[in-house]
């Protein structure tokens, strides 16, 4: 081969761009969110079934939010009770920031932005 | 001689809209006037070419040899082996279409095989057939079978490249069809197909050292008259040596400049310099070509023919070469001639003895260019100029492809001319320096019997020439080429007349005030400098 | 003939995903292939590269876009015409960051005076848009093969995704992608010079990542998928621990399964021009071979016409105007 080290350098320079996920996760055990307890066709607050909760969660929550700042109906009745369409007074009396909303979140990789307003009481624990 | 076509017929007939047919189904049609006579075997048998034949490029049969297609693609296999520039831009050319209109035969044409891209395509099939895995797939991999058609359409297209590199310029890969056309013509050449404007000027290089085939008496006596000229014009009596051992300096110009007009006025200029400067130089007779139709034949044959201006140095023990003003012969001498025919060890890095100036960027090939070396003597202040002698003269300056884009002189000429010359208007961006449209007529185009194609490929220079003709009365396109000063003249003459063509030395050679000279009255060409006109005509 | 061609090769891919993923070839279409497709990838490629290595560059044939090196007082062109090593590093940034020899496109217009050239940058702009979006929207994806997440990568996405349209947030590389990958695709089908010299082999790879670039859109905003599964599936890969979680949805498999074709694809086509551009001779080397030799590995032996031989042949004549000889 001619110009052997500048091509041969250039090529290992590829393959470890390319090869990156291999060797960084060398060796590792991948261990995912803990499956939920809940079944999927349960009903959850808004008559959705809870397996459509999982994966449109962060439109139905966009949707409720345009109600209550546009619209002004800030309560929504399910089950014959009255809950708050809000993170912080309705979803996280329930759910845990960390434990519920992160561990899926962090594990994808997503970065939803409800945080930049938002505020979880765990926080002042920490 | 004038092409039947006027001007305007030709325009009218331009057409950048290809056919809705698919190119592989469209054979290749040979029209008169543009593609050149086959060459003649007598020429091929003198350098050494097989397969020479008696054989004409505008009959059906072309006599190839029984075995031409093994030959064909052994020959490209061995290329592939040989070139990385040829296997990689058989590989990843995209077609994305950048080069497609950079080239001055598809703008003058509108043929859309002259689109770089395309005539690169046209051997690429080839490659993709033949060694691709990918190829044996034919048509829908973009591979074609090798058929006689098939390597008359590559011959055809590939004598009507002039190897200008415009299209690389644009490639986003730099992919340069002058490679690929070198290849191409490589493989020509194995079949004793090349052309009889190419191979008689090979021949007579190989024998004489210069294309014309001036053989060393006939050069000295056109030397005398040119001297004899020079002397009438000027007062001064030039005394040129040929052949001389000892001398500091070996120069080595075009054969075409102490041949024609009007490159004879472009060593005139020379002369007057060398004479000036009391240069301690020489002239050869064997090695009295600069130019190299080998670069447009096969590598090795442009190595046989460059070898003469090392063996000459090095016969009469010079310092250093200088070479006058030529496209071609630079590219040759920048980019090949330490590589084919060097080490230059015989040779010293080279010094001007004038300002003491060492040309760093030479000291390898120990070879300058004259312009390099005149812009080093103005700037030092060892020239004596009276500008006002070229004042009938609207001057711009063509770059040549060569110099430009296998070298990049694009500021000593223009430095030069400025101060030599008090008019000099620049062509449009678009048409000069790395942008410069080729001639129409370089890399053995400039044939008589392709004068339609080369009226066509000259256009767009030409449309650049006529736009500062008209709006700045420009009347004078300099150069620093041979083969720009031997086509340009009826190529402008055809699309605009009134302008002239002239090598920058010309124009040096008016300008310079030479002790002892008489009163000027005349320039190099022997017409009246500006304030003169009644004198001579009183006369 | 060659657009509808690749067309129909593209939907017939994505069909067999599909089909692949109804009838429950998981561990086919979520492992095997993409395994192979990789190995193939990286086998091709290297395989390619050497090849272009195994041949020699015998001339020193850059070509040059600007002033030379020549007299200290001119100023040289560094970047269009460089002759130091550097200088070879800036010219190539520029070529393969910028696009620096697009950016000079030209368009060539008729008048009826004769050939106009005007500025056109469209391909440099869509063919940058495309290049770096694809690069942008290829490093983002490693959100699926690195746990934990780095924090780049998620200051990626975070920046990507800026304009907060939409939830899930628009992703503005996706769908630059997708517009400057249409617009290349439609200037092959508009423009007649373009459209001319196109083959099978340019619409291909324009459909496929079309189809790649849809078929991940969809998922993250139409129809969805179980990411938290998609994700155990890529890190199955990567760990090679594979698994192969039921239950992700067929458009994922058509995404995985495209994606694999053009990895495999990738060596034997154009697409190497990703490598090749950095091996390309009239780019790659530095404008000084006057000053310093450039060596030719198979330099040949040629027949040459020597001087003796001239003399041998014009001695007379040359004696006869009375030019120095060798032999009397």
């Amino acid at each position: 081969m001619y110009n052997g080290g500048k091509i041969i350098a250039g090529l290992i320079i590829f393959i470890a761009l390319v090869t990156f996920p291999f060797y960084t996760n060398m060796g590792k055990t991948i261990e995912k969110p803990a499956d939920p307890t809940a079944a999927a066709d349960e009903l959850h607050i808004g008559n959705v079934p809870i397996g459509q909760m999982r994966a449109e969660h962060m439109m139905i929550l966009d949707k409720w939010r345009d109600e209550v700042v546009r619209g002004g109906e800030r309560f929504i009745t399910f089950d014959g009770d009255q809950y708050e369409k809000s993170i912080q007074n309705g979803c996280l009396a329930c759910h845990s920031k960390q434990d519920f909303c992160g561990k899926c979140h962090n594990f994808a990789g997503v970065n939803p932005y409800c945080w930049n307003c938002h505020y979880s009481s765990e926080e002042d624990q920490l | 001689m004038a092409i039947k076509p006027k001007p305007n017929e030709l325009l009218s007939g331009i057409n950048y809209k290809p056919p809705l047919k698919q190119w592989m189904d469209e054979p290749v049609e040979f029209k008169k006037g543009y593609y050149c006579y086959g060459a003649k075997p007598k020429n091929l048998e003198y350098i050494g070419f097989p397969n020479g034949r008696e054989w004409n490029s505008s009959e059906q049969d072309w006599k190839l040899v029984d075995n031409w297609k093994e030959i064909f693609l052994e020959g490209m296999e061995n290329l592939l082996k040989k070139f990385r520039s040829f296997r990689l831009f058989m590989d990843i050319c995209v077609r994305c279409g950048a080069c497609a209109d950079k080239c001055h035969f598809f703008i003058g044409t509108g043929d859309p095989k002259n689109m770089p891209v395309l005539r690169a395509e046209l051997l690429r099939s080839i490659y993709r057939r033949y060694f691709t895995v990918a190829g044996k797939l034919g048509k829908i991999a973009g591979a074609r079978d090798l058929t006689e058609d098939v390597f008359k359409e590559i011959w055809y297209y590939y004598y009507q490249c002039t190897e200008c590199r415009r299209c690389s310029v644009f490639c986003p890969y730099g992919i340069d069809q002058a490679e690929i056309t070198m290849m191409g013509r490589e493989l020509i050449n194995l079949l004793g197909c090349c052309t009889d404007w190419i191979s008689g000027p090979l021949a007579n290089c190989y024998r004489t050292g210069n294309h014309l085939g001036l053989q060393p008496h006939t050069i000295k006596s056109n030397f005398d008259y040119m001297l004899d000229d020079l002397e009438e014009h000027t007062g001064v009596r030039v005394e040129p040596t040929f052949n001389r051992k000892g001398a500091e300096i070996l120069f080595v110009t075009p054969s075409a400049d102490f041949f024609a007009e009007p490159g004879v006025f472009t060593c005139m200029g020379y002369l007057l310099l060398f004479h000036y400067l009391g240069l301690d130089y020489t002239w050869s007779t064997y090695a009295s070509e600069g130019g190299n139709f080998g670069l447009f034949t096969s590598n090795e044959m442009m190595k046989r023919l460059n070898s003469k201006i090392y063996a000459e140095s090095k016969r009469l023990g010079v310092k250093w070469i200088l070479g006058g003003e030529c496209g071609h012969m630079w590219r040759v001498l920048h980019q090949y001639m330490d590589t084919m025919n060097g080490p230059a060890d015989h040779l010293e890095a080279p010094v001007s003895p004038i300002t003491g100036t060492r040309f760093d960027n030479a000291k390898s090939t120990r070879m300058v260019h004259i312009a390099e070396f005149t812009a080093d003597l103005i700037k030092n202040g060892k020239l004596k100029f009276d500008p006002s002698r070229n004042d009938n003269l609207n001057v711009t300056f063509h770059d040549s492809c060569n110099t430009s884009r296998g070298m990049g002189i694009f500021e000593e000429p223009r430095y030069i001319i400025n101060s030599v010359c008090n008019h000099f208007h620049e062509m449009p961006d678009n048409t000069i320096r790395e942008n410069t449209f080729c001639c129409g007529s370089g890399s053995g185009l400039n044939a008589g019997e392709i004068e339609e194609l080369r009226m066509l490929g000259g256009l767009p220079r030409a449309h650049a020439v006529k736009y500062v003709k008209e709006k700045h009365g420009v009347n004078m396109l300099s150069c620093i080429c041979a083969i720009d000063r031997a086509v340009l003249p009826p190529m402008i003459d055809y699309w605009m007349p009134d302008v002239g063509v002239c090598g920058v030395h010309e124009l040096v050679g008016n300008a310079l005030i030479i002790p002892g000279e008489k009163e000027r009255e005349n320039n190099l060409r022997g017409e009246p400098l500006p304030g003169m006109e009644e004198k001579g005509e009183e006369e | 003939m060659g657009m509808i061609f690749s067309l129909v090769a593209v939907i017939f891919l994505a069909a067999i995903a599909f089909m692949g993923a109804k009838l429950n070839l998981f561990g086919l279409f979520g492992v095997a292939i993409p395994y192979l497709a990789v190995l193939v990838f990286i086998a091709g490629f290297i395989r390619k590269v050497i090849k272009w290595g195994q041949s020699p560059v015998p001339f020193h044939i850059p070509t040059t876009c600007g002033q030379q090196k020549s007299l200290p007082w001119i100023k040289q062109s560094k970047l269009d015409n460089p002759s130091t090593t550097l200088g070879i590093i800036g010219r190539m940034a520029l070529e393969v960051l910028l696009f620096r020899s697009l950016f000079r496109n030209l368009k060539t217009h008729r008048t009826d005076g004769g050939p106009v050239y005007g500025s056109n940058k469209w391909l440099w702009l869509g063919g940058l848009a495309f290049h770096v979006t694809f690069f942008v929207v290829f490093i983002r994806h490693l959100r699926f093969f690195t746990e934990p997440v780095p924090a780049w990568v998620n200051t990626l996405d975070v920046v990507d995704g800026f304009v907060q349209v939409g939830v899930p947030h628009m992703l503005i590389t996706g769908v630059v992608l997708l517009a400057a990958a249409t617009y290349l695709l439609l200037r092959r089908i508009f423009n007649p010079q373009v459209k001319y010299i196109s083959l099978p082999a340019d619409y291909f790879p324009l459909f496929l990542i079309i189809g790649i670039a849809v078929s991940g859109i969809l998922m993250r905003y139409f129809i969805k998928v179980d990411i938290i599964k998609v994700k155990e599936l890529t890190m199955g890969l990567a760990t090679f621990k594979t698994t192969v979680p039921d239950g992700i949805g067929g458009i994922f498999f058509i995404h995985l399964f495209l994606i694999s074709v053009l990895f495999a694809y990738f060596p034997f086509s154009k697409l190497m021009h990703l490598g090749g551009v950095f091996m390309s001779p009239t780019r790659n080397l530095a404008n000084n071979s006057r000053e310093v030799r450039h060596i030719n590995p198979w330099n040949p032996k040629v027949k040459l016409h020597t001087y003796e031989e001239y003399e041998d042949e014009f001695r007379e004549v040359m004696k006869s105007e009375g030019l120095p000889v060798e032999k009397e």
